[in-house]
């Protein structure tokens, strides 16, 4: 073993020999190979000290690597590489010029192992490095740690750096960055104030923590200034804070709507109490696991597409259980809706016990596409991906279903079933058809609502228990029968739960949002928009 | 509804049961098996851990009878259905052991469901193998733990999150479910905080209810309580639901493992098996046992769990280990005593100590609990954890926390002199009360 390594170096050395140019490359091999003989994580971390001391750009690559996980040696020859998995294999990548230099199986190679501290240490050794990059995403990003974690040394590096900046966003970053390590530096007084207006005019959370920090370790004119800027930067986040529960509360209400939406039709339109709708949310999460195990098995190119292939899937799959229910058991159930309420509630015991049985009991993993996943900010509010689209989905999903019902002869057959069955049925509308029909739609609802939280949640056999009680809360709250006030109440009710939670908690939040519905029951029993007809009085 | 209906059928199998005994007499004197009982949820929400759990019994149980059994009798498992119920619980253990004369039971997994079985227990005079990291407070003599007591879970999880590796963590969020667990617990670490010198600011305790998805307010909180200067940590006693939607959470709020680390005490490589963990590469978890030790006995106990439940992907976890080192030491305490009769077997337990998979060796304490290792795992972008720190020996499970007023002058020792489950040292009177 030590004597192929031994080889190995050798040949390494000796190819660097070969190309005089090349002889700083030759030490930093050198230096890269102690990671296969590093035993701890601190032998590791002196490896990558030691490779940031080189100042060299090109250990940018191995130490990216580590930090990613994707450094192995490769057990043969103890050789240090970067490597992709892609398949069963791991594509072998040079580690400093990255080009590819073999395949190996799994248990060919061992992943050198990083922790939290030696993540750090990596971050902030690359910090300094990719200062000069030539991508402005990471001098953005070395900016952003070189003010993260602040030393007095970094002052004449990022001196050099804004300098030579081309890009003004950068070169603020940059100025910011250098800043905050003025702070910690033993400069002058004057230079301090001048750094802390220009961190207190970046005015965001790692703003006001460094300033935190160096209001409690300085005092006089700085501590002063410090202060001021603190109190500055509070009072603009709490405008954003209150931005953010807005945000948060139409984010929650979008949820709500999805999951009720499908409820708002067999609850809400026909009147049946369906404790079986979680159940077809579920159906819905489930069908999305199943298409993602299949693209990632036989596809894996159309990963993104996996939720928009999901949908017709989910709204399929659950509208004929649905409709299977509907024929099955609930229509010997109209007009008694204690008997429909246990029955729907057996129907929801059996499917979640189906579900269990065939994909077992454990949550199922749903990954997010890559246009789901992160956020990006808007001044001190930072939006998640899946959360917009999200909300995006639930309001294209009330739109398409307010136009079936209102401006398609189905919805008006639908409609005029509602008002007055027989009369209807008199008309030579084929009400058990429109029943049926109409259940199957709701479910089918219920099912594409189950693809979009699959994307937040768990997918396990009891992801629908989880909605059911918040579905009819919806529906109640909003008026049985209006699918505007499904919408104003998700909405609302998102809302008031996310104004209430940070000073409440989110225990006593929903009490206390369980109560005030309450209490609007008792004044207005029909919900924010109550319908009116003959059929609210049947 | 389901309660009248079980109702009727337990008196109808009751009936059957007594005519049959009363028929069945003389073959069942001829009885060859040793029944061992199992009491896990197999349908409701806690299935998604326990059905694991139910399984895991099963292979043990094989793996022995393909040794030869027990005292020369096969054993049989008697498997039931508490159905996440909890009074179901204490009905289905009854069953157990009035009906199925079962030696033994190894079940439960919430508190709360091990409450509602402790009388059954105490009155019928068997014995509950539990398997589950718990709140501590309680010592009975019936039951013997062999999940981790907060001493062996929390407490050095939040000594290595203060030394230098663990990053010399200065504020605390403690985020947890709102019941029984998470409160004691919160309690004990609050109080240990507090005497390590914490300010009552730098601590922000949280709760939120059962399965909760909507975390987007708690992580923005604790992000803006991470901004103060100091570095913050989270202490998660989130129940297993609602940590799949929470980590998502915070891989979407871009919040990273190396600047605010998350130490959950309840996630395990089951609850990871449904996400997707690239985002969560650093968070860490407190546990006596992850899948990834890299030891012969592990290694052997993952592929025969592997055979056994015919899927290659199915994890490991750390109350299939408690199970692993419980099922032994029963079975070594009744080769002991000679016996399955409770009595003997209670007394003999004490001081039996069985290899455990991280490769040392476990004791049952006179307390009831037993001793084990404690590893600091950190989440890897392949859904397991990697050790990264190590208790550097074994920690003794200690029932009655030290740092909660009520309960530090209280100890368990049930050998023959004192067989007392909470004596008083101060008082020197056997009956003093915990905290819960």
């Amino acid at each position: 073993m030590i004597f192929t390594r031994t080889i190995g170096l050798t040949l390494l050395l000796l190819l660097g020999m070969l190309s005089p140019s090349n002889a700083a490359e030759a030490d930093l091999r050198a230096i890269i190979a102690k990671f296969a003989t590093a035993s701890n994580f601190s032998a590791t971390e002196a490896v990558v000290r030691e490779l940031a001391a080189t100042g060299d750009t090109a250990v940018e690559r191995p130490l990216g690597a580590l930090a990613e996980g994707d450094l192995y040696v490769r057990k043969a020859d103890s050789l240090v590489f970067i490597g992709k998995e892609g398949g069963g294999s791991v594509a072998l990548l040079d580690p400093l010029s990255g080009e590819k230099s073999g395949d190996a199986a799994k248990s060919e190679i061992t992943k050198i192992k990083v922790n939290n501290t030696l993540r750090r240490a990596i971050r902030d050794a690359l910090g300094t490095l990719t200062l000069g990059a030539k991508d402005p995403a990471a001098r953005i990003a070395a900016a952003d740690t070189m003010f993260k974690t602040p030393d007095a040394t970094n002052i004449d590096p990022l001196d050099a750096a804004i300098a030579s900046e081309s890009v003004a966003s950068v070169k603020a970053l940059l100025e910011q960055a250098r800043a905050a390590s003025v702070l910690v530096s033993d400069r002058p007084e004057a230079d301090k104030l001048a750094a802390i207006a220009l961190i207190g005019a970046r005015g965001d959370r790692n703003a006001l923590s460094l300033l935190t920090a160096v209001e409690a370790n300085s005092e006089g004119a700085v501590k002063d200034a410090a202060t001021a800027a603190i109190a500055s930067i509070n009072s603009t986040l709490a405008l954003w804070d209150a931005g953010q529960n807005i945000w948060y509360g139409i984010s929650l209400g979008s949820v709500l709507l999805l999951a009720a939406i499908g409820l708002a039709i067999t609850f809400g339109v026909m009147g049946v109490i369906n404790m079986a709708h979680g159940e077809m949310v579920m159906l819905g999460a489930y069908t999305t696991f199943v298409v993602q195990e299949v693209i990632r098995n036989s596809f894996p190119g159309l990963f993104d597409w996996s939720l928009v292939i999901a949908l017709p899937l989910a709204f399929s799959v659950a509208a004929l259980v649905g409709l299977v229910i509907e024929r099955g058991v609930i229509r010997f159930l109209y007009g008694r809706p204690l008997e429909t309420l246990l029955a729907t509630w057996g129907v929801s015991l059996i499917l979640q016990q189906a579900v269990r049985t065939i994909f077992g009991p454990t949550n199922q993993e749903v990954g997010n596409p890559s246009w789901m996943s992160g956020s990006f900010d808007i001044g001190q509010l930072a939006v998640t991906w899946n959360r917009l689209w999200i909300l995006v989905f639930a309001l294209g999903v009330f739109a398409v279903l307010l136009y079936v019902m209102k401006r398609t002869p189905w919805g008006l057959q639908m409609r005029a079933v509602t008002a007055n069955r027989r009369m209807a049925a008199s008309m030579g509308i084929r009400t058990p058809w429109v029943d049926a029909l109409t259940f199957a739609l709701g479910s089918g609802i219920a099912g594409i609502a189950g693809v979009a939280l699959s994307q937040i949640d768990n997918v396990s056999p009891n992801l629908g228990r989880g909605y059911i009680i918040d579905s009819f809360m919806v529906v109640v709250f909003g008026g049985v029968g209006n699918l505007w006030g499904t919408l104003v109440g998700a909405f609302s009710l998102g809302i008031v739960n996310k104004f209430l939670e940070p000073y409440a908690g989110a225990v006593l939040g929903k009490i206390v949002v369980l109560v005030l519905i309450i209490l609007f029951i008792q004044k207005r029993p029909r919900g924010l928009f109550a319908l009116k007809g003959r059929s609210v009085e049947a | 509804m389901r309660g009248s209906f079980s109702t009727i059928t337990k008196m109808l199998s009751a009936g059957a049961v007594t005519a049959g005994l009363l028929m069945s007499v003389p073959a069942r004197a001829a009885d060859d098996t040793i029944k061992v009982g199992i009491l896990h949820s197999l349908s409701g929400t806690m299935a998604i851990s326990e059905t694991t759990l139910k399984d895991a019994m099963l292979m043990l149980i094989e793996e022995q009878n393909a040794k030869g059994g027990l005292l020369g009798k096969k054993l049989e498992a008697v498997v039931v259905d508490p159905a996440s119920n909890w009074p179901l619980f204490a009905e289905k253990a009854r069953e157990l052991i009035s009906k199925d004369k079962v030696a033994a039971v190894f079940g439960c997994w919430t508190s709360v469901s091990r409450k509602s079985v402790l009388p059954v227990f105490s009155e019928l005079n068997n014995i509950l193998f539990y398997p589950v990291q718990y709140e501590g407070e309680e010592s009975e003599r019936n039951v013997f733990y062999t999940g981790a007591a907060p001493n062996q879970q929390a407490i050095p999880a939040v000594d290595y999150l203060m030394s230098e590796d663990g990053g010399s963590v200065k504020r605390w969020v403690l985020e947890g479910t709102d019941y029984v667990y998470p409160r004691t617990t919160n309690k004990i670490l609050e109080a240990y905080l507090k005497a390590k010198g914490v300010a009552a600011e730098d601590i922000m305790v949280n709760y939120t209810p059962f399965g909760f998805s909507d975390w987007q307010t708690e992580v923005s909180a604790i992000k803006k309580f991470g901004s103060a200067g100091k570095k913050t940590a989270v202490v998660s006693t989130v129940n297993g639901d609602a940590n799949v939607p929470f980590y998502k959470e915070l891989g979407n709020q871009g919040i990273k493992a190396e600047d605010i680390p998350v130490m959950a005490f309840s996630v395990g490589e089951e609850e990871l098996a449904g996400l997707d963990t690239a985002p969560l590469v650093g968070h860490l978890a407190a546990w006596n046992y992850f899948q990834s030790i890299d030891t012969p006995e592990n290694a052997k106990f993952i592929a025969d769990w592997h055979k056994f439940i015919k899927n290659d992907k199915r994890t490991t976890n750390d109350p299939m280990e408690a199970h692993y080192v419980g099922f032994n030491m029963w079975v070594k305490a009744v080769e002991k005593a000679g016996t399955t009769d409770p009595d003997k077997v209670i007394d003999a337990v004490i001081g039996v100590s069985v290899p455990n998979l991280t490769g040392g060796y476990s004791t049952m304490m006179p307390n009831h609990h037993i001793t084990k290792p404690v590893l600091i795992g950190e989440i890897q972008a392949d859904g397991q954890f990697e050790t990264v720190s190590q208790t550097p020996g074994l920690v003794m499970g200690d029932e009655w926390s030290d740092y909660l007023s009520d309960s530090k002058d209280l100890i368990s020792d049930w050998r023959a002199p004192l067989s007392c489950g909470n004596f008083n040292v101060a008082t020197g009177k056997c009956g003093g009360k915990g905290t819960n």
